[in-house]
């Protein structure tokens, strides 16, 4: 296998990242339509905050909300999918830095998808 | 107001926010949190989570872009964000720390110097001639197209970057922005990389280091779907579409009037942070 150059491994980053933000913003698309379909309801109201509740905060919530087809449960797994996008990201330049026998950025960029791993866990 | 009026005039100014943001290079998330809490009296909290899911969107959208013209640098931009997203942990925690009013003010002050930057003629960086050892044995260096053939660059003064890279990161997962200001500050002011590798490598490491505030963000309930539904699809067409029609455009005088705009939004967020409204 030949090692691919830094150009070949960004282009194949950049297709990912436009498939990862294509299925996120349908995703989120979806899930608007839906929880629009009552469209004269109340605008809930923004102006406390009152921090969302583990089933919109927590991954294990959203997924159980996305199985009743809550439309904001579908919305958060939308962005779910967006945020992934960028971990997807790394784990893909880990993989091109490893092919290229670069040891010193395997290094680098497996540091930078722990940290991104760190934060996802909270919400886990 | 009804759901629907809300909701549609979020995405209006959202698309906006998304169109002014890449036609002037100042990015929309920027002016996302100001508008939600000035104008739709959002409190700052849901703001800056809505503003946050749609940065990681415009960044990656805009990524693909920018790739297909080899000009980021792979290398430089995860070294870089080894800084960037410690920096956004950092900067998520402090968020449930300090008060909305620091926030506002904080805010405000950021706000005036993207604005105050983008008039700043940044410098055309000659290649360095001397070796940076440090650099060197980081591998932070490359080429870009140039008009005569590849370009070779190597970065300089790798620490002070990384300080300042750290610092990004800090506001950007206090703000809830891409803090693409800093970034390039960082990259072309301090390690003296051409504007065009910092600009574009600093897009690439937007989404990733908003991504490492995200998780925090989400797990703290900042992130609310009915008001990031229409914000991260207003912003994310806005942009994309101003992507595309970027190289027809003159984008002065534009560019003028949006940094103008930013400007009124800073001194009022840090207007409203001092005398107590936020």
């Amino acid at each position: 296998m030949s090692q691919p150059t830094d150009q070949e491994v960004d282009i194949s980053v950049a297709g990912m990242l436009r498939f990862g933000i294509t299925l996120a913003a349908i995703v989120v698309f979806a899930g608007g339509v839906l929880y629009l379909r009552h469209p004269w309801s109340p605008t809930p109201n923004y102006t406390h905050f009152r921090a969302e509740g583990p089933e919109l905060s927590t991954i294990s919530g959203i997924f159980s909300g996305l199985l009743h087809l809550c439309p904001k449960s579908i919305i958060q797994f939308g962005l779910l999918l967006l945020i992934a996008t960028p971990v997807a990201r790394v784990v893909f330049c880990v993989i091109g830095f490893a092919r290229q026998r670069n040891r010193l950025y395997v290094l680098v960029s497996s540091i930078v998808l722990l940290v991104l791993i760190y934060s996802l866990s909270k919400g886990g | 107001m009804s759901v629907i009026v809300f909701s549609s005039l979020l995405f209006a100014t959202s698309i906006a926010a998304g169109l002014l943001g890449a036609l002037t290079g100042l990015g929309g998330g920027v002016v996302i949190v100001p508008v939600l809490v000035l104008l739709f009296g959002v409190d700052i909290r849901y703001a800056i989570g809505a503003s946050l899911v749609s940065v990681i969107a415009t960044s990656s959208g805009a990524a693909v872009a920018y790739v297909r013209e080899g000009l980021s640098n792979i290398r430089i931009g995860m070294f870089l964000e080894v800084a960037t997203t410690l920096g956004a942990l950092l900067g998520a925690y402090l968020t449930a720390k300090i008060s909305g009013h620091w926030i506002a003010i904080i805010f405000g002050v950021v706000l005036l110097y993207s604005a105050l930057s983008s008039f700043r003629q940044w410098s055309s960086n000659a290649p360095a001639g001397q070796v940076n050892p440090l650099a060197q044995r980081l591998e932070l260096s490359g080429t870009y197209p140039g008009p005569n053939g590849p370009v070779s660059y190597t970065a300089e003064r790798v620490p002070l970057g990384f300080g300042i890279m750290f610092g990004a990161g800090t506001l950007s997962g206090l703000l809830g922005i891409g803090s693409g200001a800093v970034k390039v500050l960082a990259m072309d002011q301090a390690m003296k990389l051409p504007f065009k590798v910092s600009t574009t490598t600093s897009n690439f490491m937007i989404g990733v280091t908003a991504a490492a505030s995200a998780g925090i963000y989400l797990s703290r309930g900042y992130i609310d779907p009915t008001l990031a539904m229409p914000v991260m699809l207003g912003v994310l067409a806005g942009s994309l579409f101003g992507t595309h029609i970027l190289v027809k455009t003159k984008v002065k005088t534009l560019r003028y009037m949006f940094a103008f705009v930013i400007i009124v939004l800073g001194i009022e967020m840090m207007y409203s942070g001092i005398t107590g409204k936020i």
